[in-house]
């Protein structure tokens, strides 16, 4: 089965996807692929804002009918954003993945730490070889 | 390698999402497990079952074995046909396994056992068949499929054989009608009406993509989890197991301590627990706030650790948290949870938390 990987994002090995805008703010999701393993989400812990995080910290929970599953922060830097619909509608990364269903912004504290990150198509390749 | 029901590919080719479940490969979901969820309290789903056991058990000692084998008194079960849902005990008093049997003449008894337990089920049967005049006879033969919700009889009908329509519509609620290998039981697994349907194995697939164009959704375990949770019914291995006995599971109505001289096996052990008192409660949980409960998270009654949850999760027809969970006896109404160190209130609530697609609760 695939899905939808935008090409312009960064993804992690843990299904997060990074959208990073012109004055250094990177906005935070789960991918389509992810979503699709966890099935309809009902519950979404979001970071504080003002927190600080570590590159690879346990900073949100999705949590699905089936499951909790953490989300880890792909950089390091301070929440500066949540995005509060999913409080209320955590259905909307399901719906919307990639746009509207975006977890959390942080303002970068090292922008190198993107070049860790895979591109679109080693991210369709992890995530089709990680396809159960 | 988990083992395939006859319908494995049935389930890929319509979509389903496969998840190893109890040593089998079953489908989860087909897309969406919340629709799936609704469409049984709202119109008619269907469930894959065929990883459960039907056990035949035959011969003249069936019922004087049957007196020693279970928990509940298959005597309840005055006319053939009838069903009842039953533990079988450990002689300490612990959970074998949940399962229906089902009265169907004085030498024929049909009991479904759980498909994770079955291996263990079979020899204990067998290993207590000993010295009666019983032969035990799973019948791997047959598969099941559960239809179930408001409509599920009457887009199920027209698929019955011939024979079989009528008995089966006029079935009470916990009894079974059948003709030849087809067999028809108006019981389930989801606190809505419907049918469990026995049928022989190669007739499975046939059956299973009529009902789908009859307009019977196909659900995966996901939903059948969530449906059995609000309908307040227990799942074997998570809200008990051989280390608790029905008494601690919220079961105690399914014990037949009458008549006294009946002598099941766990009978004295359970005797023990009840003049020793004090016994933990089984309740229901809501969850007041946002999060979703699951099993084994730990309660609180201010401080004093009470006890924990043994399921829980996300209700689709309530749109909150419940669980269900194992407290000391004298905890209180008002608990709370630890959820990832966090401590949020929960309300002790009695159980259905739905039944035939209404809230039993206060929320």
């Amino acid at each position: 089965m695939s899905n939808d990987v935008p090409t312009d994002l960064r993804y992690t090995r843990s299904h997060e996807w990074v959208r990073v805008d012109d004055e250094g703010i990177a906005t935070i999701g789960i991918t389509d692929h992810a979503q699709e393993l966890l099935g309809d989400l009902v519950f979404v812990e979001l970071p504080e804002v003002g927190s600080e995080l570590g590159a690879g910290a346990e900073c949100a929970v999705v949590e699905s009918v089936k499951a909790a599953s953490d989300v880890f922060s792909p950089l390091s830097g301070e929440v500066v954003e949540v995005n509060e619909v999913l409080a209320d509608a955590p259905e909307t990364i399901n719906q919307d993945a990639y746009e509207d269903g975006w977890i959390f912004r942080i303002r970068m504290a090292d922008p190198d730490e993107l070049d860790a990150l895979m591109d679109a198509d080693s991210y369709a390749e992890h995530s089709e070889s990680d396809e159960d | 390698m988990d083992k395939k029901t006859v319908l494995n590919e049935t389930h890929r080719d319509m979509g389903a999402r496969m998840v190893p479940f109890g040593g089998w490969d079953m489908p989860v979901h087909y897309g969406s497990q919340l629709d799936e969820h609704h469409a049984v309290r709202r119109d008619a789903g269907m469930f894959d079952v065929c990883h459960m056991t039907v056990v035949d058990l035959r011969g003249a000692g069936v019922r004087p074995f049957l007196h020693r084998l279970l928990a509940n008194d298959v005597d309840k079960l005055k006319t053939p046909g009838k069903a009842l849902y039953s533990c079988m005990l450990r002689p300490d008093g612990g959970v074998i396994d949940d399962l229906i049997v089902y009265f169907l003449t004085d030498d024929w008894f049909r009991v479904v056992v759980n498909a994770a337990t079955t291996d263990k089920d079979l020899e204990w049967i067998r290993e207590q068949a000993n010295g009666f005049d019983v032969l035990v006879e799973p019948r791997f033969d047959l598969g099941m499929i559960a239809v179930q919700g408001p409509q599920a009889r009457t887009k199920a009908e027209k698929l019955l054989p011939q024979a079989l329509r009528a008995p089966a519509m006029a079935l009470k609620p916990f009894s079974a009608a059948y003709a030849g290998d087809w067999f028809v039981g108006r019981t389930g697994y989801t606190g809505e009406d419907g049918f469990e349907l026995m049928l022989p194995e190669a007739d499975v697939p046939g059956l299973w993509r009529a009902l789908a164009e009859a307009g019977v959704r196909p659900c995966g375990l996901g939903a059948r989890d969530t449906l059995r949770l609000e309908a307040g019914m227990n799942l074997y291995g998570s809200d008990m197991d051989e280390s608790q006995s029905p008494l601690t599971s919220g079961l105690t109505w399914t014990v037949a301590f009458e008549p006294a001289r009946r002598d099941f096996i766990g009978r004295s052990a359970l005797e023990n627990q009840q003049s020793a008192g004090s016994l933990p409660k089984f309740t229901g949980l809501l969850l007041e706030g946002k999060g979703i409960l699951r099993g084994h998270q730990k309660l609180f009654d201010g401080e004093r650790e009470v006890g924990e949850t043994t399921s829980g999760g996300f209700s689709p027809t309530l749109e909150r948290s419940i669980a269900m969970a194992r407290v000391v006896a004298d905890a209180g109404d008002q608990l709370t949870v630890d959820i990832r160190g966090k401590r949020l209130p929960v309300r002790r609530v009695k159980m259905p938390f739905v039944r035939h697609g209404k809230s039993c609760i206060e929320t």
